[in-house]
């Protein structure tokens, strides 16, 4: 899915990471979210991240790169993280302008902050270094129905043209002299923009269809991939779920 | 309003999962053949619009777009908007894998629900008609989406009280601006292509 994010060019060595089972790479995906969000110990959580960051490094994924489109995440989160020290009741270690801030208020957006960056890092170096189709075959193996792996292609396949198509708009727009800003005029060319960009939506979505029918299309995901399980994945299958069974372990037995 | 992994309690994240199976389920069963790849090229619209930053004072916002979602696909709405929020997780890292089901749902139902509420009194035209239930839709999905997105935070534990309230307060220019967009994008459908909002076009022009 490297083209939605237009980082540039896949690099010619496939690393070992890609190459494994793509429903491996999904599954080994959400266990690690799931554990690292039943975690709570912030030295637990410290290794998780850098299991993420050392996942990343094996997919040949831009780290630094990453870590800036994470760190851009929705600016609210982060300044409802930022907030907690001072919302959440418990022991004042400092106060700011007069607002004191409480030990576990910081604790608790250290725990979320840790989280949320090794779920998202570990899931962008397994999930997201994937090729589009092989995700979307991966999940209707793995028992997603084909109704919503048809919905996920054709989103994938066309959010890149219609980027295009907004693109012109936008360009059509600026020759005219059009200069966002806040405005009631900006809202109603902006409202018209994404009604146009809609409707020519609509218009390629017939155009598909008509092709699709031409072509005996019926809803049917034909598997052009096949996945096995080789040696290599066994190993890290084995690897990864040793490393959290030991991790959750350490966080409620020991 | 992506939420991210870690932030909510256990139960909150079950009942957004079992909520979007739900939501999925329903809009699976109304999204026939013919139809899925109108959804998937629209779905792929929604998600350019939502790239989209507008200009608001001296920052901007970027649009959601939701309530246009709703108009246009009804039920349908709910696995289009659940696949674009997956995309956005496993591409760009915004929002989480735990917490899936608990953003899907809250981006997605207030779609369904303003849609659903809307569609009818928009069909039957007029311009200020259109323009006052679209504004109506489009607002109505981002306050429902934003109280949601309060109330998973607020069930999540006492301490997150302020950041809910905060929410919700500092969407309300957000309400106002997507209700303004919704208003002139679904007037331009309606003169344009009203087949988008179920209407049949006058075939003999």
């Amino acid at each position: 899915m490297t083209y939605v994010l237009s980082t540039g060019i896949e690099p010619p060595a496939v690393p070992a990471l890609r190459r494994l089972d793509p429903r491996l790479r999904i599954v080994s995906a959400v266990a690690f979210a799931v554990t690292a969000v039943a975690l709570q110990s912030l030295s637990l959580l410290t290794v998780m991240l850098l299991v993420a960051v050392m996942l990343m490094i094996a997919a040949k994924l831009p780290v630094g790169q990453t870590i800036k489109r994470v760190i851009a995440m929705d600016s609210f989160i982060i300044v409802m993280i930022a907030f907690l020290p001072f919302t959440m009741e418990g022991t004042p270690i400092f106060t700011l302008f007069g607002f004191p801030a409480s030990y576990e208020g910081l604790i608790r957006a250290i725990e979320i902050a840790l989280t949320a960056n090794a779920v998202v890092m570990a899931m962008l170096a397994l999930a997201g270094s994937m090729e589009e189709v092989t995700f979307g075959q991966a999940l209707h193996r793995l028992k997603v129905p084909a109704k919503l792996v048809h919905l996920l292609l054709f989103t994938i396949r066309y959010i890149e043209v219609l980027r295009q198509e907004y693109r012109r708009l936008r360009q059509a727009m600026k020759c005219r002299g059009f200069r966002p800003g806040t405005n009631g005029h900006t809202y109603r060319s902006f409202g018209y923009l994404v009604g146009m960009m809609l409707i020519r939506a609509m218009e390629r979505s017939e155009r598909i269809m008509d092709a699709m029918k031409c072509r005996g299309f019926t809803g049917t995901l034909p598997m052009t991939q096949r996945f096995e399980l080789r040696g290599f994945d066994v190993v890290f299958a084995l690897g990864f779920s040793v490393f959290m069974t030991a991790m959750l372990m350490k966080e409620y037995l020991l | 309003m992506h939420i991210v992994d870690g932030a909510l309690a256990t139960p909150v994240l079950i009942a957004g999962a079992a909520a979007t199976a739900g939501g999925l389920a329903i809009g699976l069963r109304q999204l026939t053949t013919e139809r899925i790849p109108t959804a998937g090229v629209l779905s792929a619209g929604f998600f350019v619009a939502s790239l989209i930053h507008v200009p608001i004072g001296i920052s901007s916002v970027h649009l959601i777009m939701n309530g246009i979602a709703g108009l246009i696909l009804g039920w349908a709405a709910f696995p289009a908007l659940f696949v674009g929020l997956l995309l956005q997780a496993v591409t760009f890292g915004f929002g989480g894998i735990t917490v899936l089901g608990v953003n899907a749902v809250n981006i997605a139902l207030p779609a369904v629900l303003a849609g659903i509420a809307c569609r009818s009194f928009i069909r039957k035209g007029g311009r200020n008609n259109v323009l006052i239930w679209g504004g109506i839709c489009g607002a109505l999905a981002i306050a429902l989406t934003t109280i949601m997105v309060s109330v998973s935070l607020a069930l999540s534990g006492e301490e997150f009280n302020e950041a809910a309230y905060l929410v919700f307060v500092s969407h309300i220019p957000v309400m106002v601006i997507e209700g303004a967009l919704t208003a002139a994008a679904a007037w331009l459908i309606m003169q344009v292509k009203p087949e988008l909002f179920g209407l049949s076009q006058m075939k003999d022009v």
